[in-house]
């Protein structure tokens, strides 16, 4: 194993690293106001990655201008979730939440098997096979956009969350929910807001790969698993820790795959997982329960 | 009183993240005692009652319950030994029913589901909750929960029970019901340790008071002796009160 | 959905004399069904299989109340170590059973003595049996020794009831009927019992069952156990029923999903609970999959909407909905 390959590798897990922070972030802004765990958001992401195709395919526009549509797309879809199915269960036991966002990702995901099968789509754009180089190291240029993008809406949705009061009452609402409601903030707004949030994020992350993923009905599983991880190495909760944790789980599933066989490459991430876990619960940058 | 103390507690501390919640507390509990425990908000009261029974390791100092070290045990262990203790929020098994709560705490020595039914039923009776046995227990008053806090608690036939606020959020008229309990629990052998905020509980109920203040013992002794302690009276009392026993 | 089990009245409430009369006839008359109705043969032993999973995943899920998102874990580990056993040692599987139940069961005590010894609880529990139960798939999946991606193939014998093979399909029909009864039973009884009513107090509130003398994370490591030991008992049957197990049928996501949808939907923490809940799914799943010939999987819409309607409207499951009406229809006659 030659030094180009690892460091070819790495850089790869990085960039896509990046995509995991942004699918990741979505998923610690919802855990972080609602202290609900989303299982339906590699679903949402598969719905984002969906409607890029069909737009870009249809309406024969570059699949990144898709964003346009995508990003209010999921963000509606997120408030409708969050008002029809979250809000009623709110206040029942935390696995009844589990088993709700369980079971909308069953529906989402074969409702996409019945009406788009479960075939392998590609979307073929013209510069999916640029690549720069930088000695024998490559670099993908739809990787580059990927990350990029990752990188800006992470960035918009830092801006967002602590440089307005939109974000201020998120996080407030976040911290200290009963507080929150003290000073004023409409608490039931900020929940359906934060999970049209997350859901945009989940559907921003699928336009990023679009242009290099297979899309298929099951794709937001590989995310959705691996987002958990990021979140909770990041710490529940914490935006910086999603972003950071994406980058590295996703060099450690590049390790993975160049020390393990072929299948287990995610291996790693997922025994990272559970020492985060047992060890150290409130990850890299969460907060401590008090 | 007997000479043997059933519960002492030696220069305990805790700190928080580097604020002292309780510093350097001494204390001696003698059988059949019961014992306030008074101070304002934030004062430690409750802090010292997770150290006594297990759910908080203290920094240093001991804990000898009965003449054995209670330091390091788990919370089940400690009640096993003797020493149940209930919640200031209270904790109900909300979707078992009083009877199954209650159940609970007889398992501590009870061998079969029979006898512990049979001992529930009867420590329910002695609460005052037995016609409410088969209701779940979410669906009680506050006040039948804080009965139940204490018939959980005496369940397990313990020899000292620490009350964590038992009072709180009852009108006067319940109180009286609950400090009748708790008088019948000393009477039937129980040894009583108890927070409270209400003076006129405090002072009719207890034979000694301990005041602690910003985690530290200011004064400990007789009802009579608490109000007349000058540091008593200037830090928690205010100047010129007078108390009447309730 | 979890609050399902109040025994109500007495603790030890069981059914009269003329109850268990009812029930041992009942139970005498299904033995006669692979006759009556042979098509239903193959829906029943799945029916049951799932029935026995789900119950063991009710124990810790629903009374115990650490709902685990990866409890094929413990199935595939049965299903493989009993065929791993037999295909390498030539051991039977009458005997692998008892080491495949073993197995689970150390497995179980081994995640949870990790997971509750660090104080694991709800959604943090869910996702690290999620993790291992992912881990053990993609090992299986790229394990040669264990037969890797193409899985393992029980070679046929016809009747070799020593070898847990049988020429027709009724004899694992009364196998997972008696497995299904056995696990009804253990579960009924376990309910009368201090360990059963340990299970509820942590499942309620830690904190004060600690207070009254309950040592949490031995009846949460007992829960456990006895969970994975009955999830991965099943496991050895079905690989001898089907005769070939492989990483994505017993190790895979959808799976545990099968598993634990049962209990739900039925009602966790009740008896029947897992049972009813198959009863319902298994059926719907099997017809969904010939009516709409289209593509495997898509039945899995219909478990997705069935979960989602359920959590919101009948949180407490079937049996709850049931234990409902039989209230108002009992106070009704008051």
């Amino acid at each position: 194993m030659d030094f180009t390959f690892v460091v070819q590798s790495l850089l790869n897990g990085l960039l896509i690293g990046g995509v995991y922070s942004l699918v990741a972030i979505g998923l610690t802004v919802i855990f972080g106001v609602m202290k609900v765990i989303n299982f339906a958001h590699g679903a949402l992401m598969m719905l984002g990655m969906y409607a890029s195709y069909w737009i870009a395919t249809l309406l024969q526009i570059n699949v990144y201008a898709t964003i346009a549509f995508v990003l209010p797309l999921l963000f509606i879809v997120g408030v409708l979730f969050q008002k029809v199915l979250i809000a009623p269960i709110m206040d029942a036991p935390e696995h009844n939440q589990l088993f709700l966002t369980l079971g909308v990702m069953l529906f989402l995901q074969n409702m996409a098997v019945y009406l788009w099968t479960p075939d392998f789509r590609i979307l073929r754009t013209p510069y999916a096979n640029i690549n720069y180089y930088i000695g024998d190291i490559s670099i993908s240029l739809v990787h580059i956009l990927a990350f990029a993008m990752a990188i800006v809406f992470s960035g918009i949705l830092y801006i967002i969350l602590h440089k307005t009061d939109l974000g201020r009452a998120i996080r407030a609402s976040s911290e200290e929910p009963v507080g929150a409601k003290l000073m004023g903030i409409n608490i039931k707004r900020i929940y359906w807001i934060t999970f049209g949030i997350g859901a945009a994020c989940a559907g921003v992350a699928g336009t990023a790969i679009t242009p290099f993923f297979p899309i298929y009905p099951y794709v937001g599983d590989i995310f959705v698993l691996t987002a958990y991880v990021v979140v909770v190495l990041g710490g529940m909760g914490s935006v910086f820790g999603a972003f950071v944790g994406g980058l590295i789980i996703g060099m450690a599933d590049s390790i993975g795959a160049m020390i393990l066989p072929g299948s287990m490459k995610s291996v790693l991430s997922f025994v990272i997982f559970i020492m985060i876990l047992l060890f150290k619960p409130t990850g890299l940058f969460g907060r401590q329960n008090a | 009183m007997n000479a043997d103390p059933i519960l002492e507690l030696e220069n305990i501390n805790k700190s928080f993240r580097g604020l002292k919640a309780i510093e350097a507390i001494s204390l001696s509990l003698s059988p059949g005692e019961i014992v306030g425990l008074i101070g304002p908000n934030g004062a430690g009261k409750t802090t010292l009652f997770n150290v006594i029974s297990g759910f908080s390791v203290p920094d240093s100092g001991s804990v000898t319950f009965k003449g054995q070290s209670l330091i390091g045990l788990k919370p089940h262990k400690i009640c096993k030994l003797g020493l149940t203790r209930t919640f200031q929020i209270v904790k109900p098994f909300n979707h078992l029913t009083i009877l199954q709560n209650v159940a609970v705490g007889c398992f501590n020595w009870a061998s079969d589901m029979a006898a512990a039914e049979a001992e529930a039923w009867r420590t329910l009776e002695f609460v005052g909750l037995e016609k409410k046995a088969l209701d779940q227990a979410k669906a009680t008053t506050i006040p039948d929960r804080k009965r139940l806090e204490l018939a959980r608690a005496l369940a397990s036939k313990p020899d000292m029970i620490l009350l964590d606020e038992v009072m709180a959020g009852l009108n006067p008229t319940e109180q009286m019901k609950i400090i009748d309990l708790v008088r019948q629990i000393r009477q039937s052998g129980v040894s009583v340790f108890i927070i409270e905020h209400s003076m006129r509980v405090i002072m009719g109920l207890c034979d000694r008071i301990c005041v602690i203040h910003h985690g530290q013992v200011i004064a400990v002794g007789t009802p009579g002796q608490i109000c007349a302690d000058k540091n008593v009276i200037n830090s928690y009392l205010g100047e010129g009160n007078a108390f009447v026993k309730a | 959905m979890l609050s399902a089990s109040v025994t109500r009245g007495s603790m030890r409430k069981s059914p009269s004399r003329r109850g268990w009369l009812m029930i041992a006839v009942f139970i005498f008359i299904l033995h006669f069904l692979p006759w009556v109705a042979p098509n239903t043969i193959h829906l029943s032993i799945m029916m049951f299989l799932f029935a026995v999973m789900g119950q063991g995943w009710n124990i810790l899920g629903g009374y115990a109340g650490q709902a685990s998102f990866g409890h094929t874990v413990f199935f595939g580990t049965g299903a493989y170590i009993s065929t791993m056993l037999f295909l390498r040692l030539g051991l039977t599987p009458w005997i692998g059973i008892v080491l495949a139940t073993l197995g689970g069961v150390l497995l179980g005590i081994f995640i949870g003595a990790l997971s509750f010894r660090y104080g694991l609880k709800g959604p943090f529990f869910a996702l690290i049996m999620l993790a291992f139960a992912e881990i053990f798939h993609m090992v299986s999946l790229g394990w040669g020794f264990i037969g890797g991606a193409e899985g393992l193939l029980i070679p046929l014998e016809g009747y070799a009831p020593l070898k847990m093979q049988f020429l027709d399909k009724k004899a694992f029909y009364f196998l997972s009927l008696w497995m299904v009864i056995g696990s009804l039973y253990l579960v009924w009884r376990l309910e009368r019992t201090k360990i059963g009513l340990y299970f509820l107090a942590c499942r309620e509130d830690h904190d004060a069952a600690e207070a009254l003398g309950v040592n949490t994370f031995r009846a949460q490591l007992i829960a456990i156990a006895l969970s994975a030991g009955i999830t991965s008992m099943a496991g050895t049957v079905y690989a001898q029923y089907l005769l070939y197990i492989d990483p994505d049928s017993v190790f895979g996501l959808l799976n545990s999903v099968e598993i634990m949808i049962r209990p739900i939907i039925g009602g966790a923490g009740t008896v029947f609970g897992p049972l009813l809940g198959s009863l319902i799914l298994t059926p719907l799943a099997e017809y969904s999959r010939l009516a709409l010939q289209s593509y495997s999987g898509v039945y899995l819409m219909w478990y997705g909407l069935i979960l989602v309607i359920v959590i919101i409207f009948l949180p407490n499951g079937l049996m709850g909905l049931l234990n409902n009406l039989k209230d108002r229809y009992q106070t009704k006659g008051q």
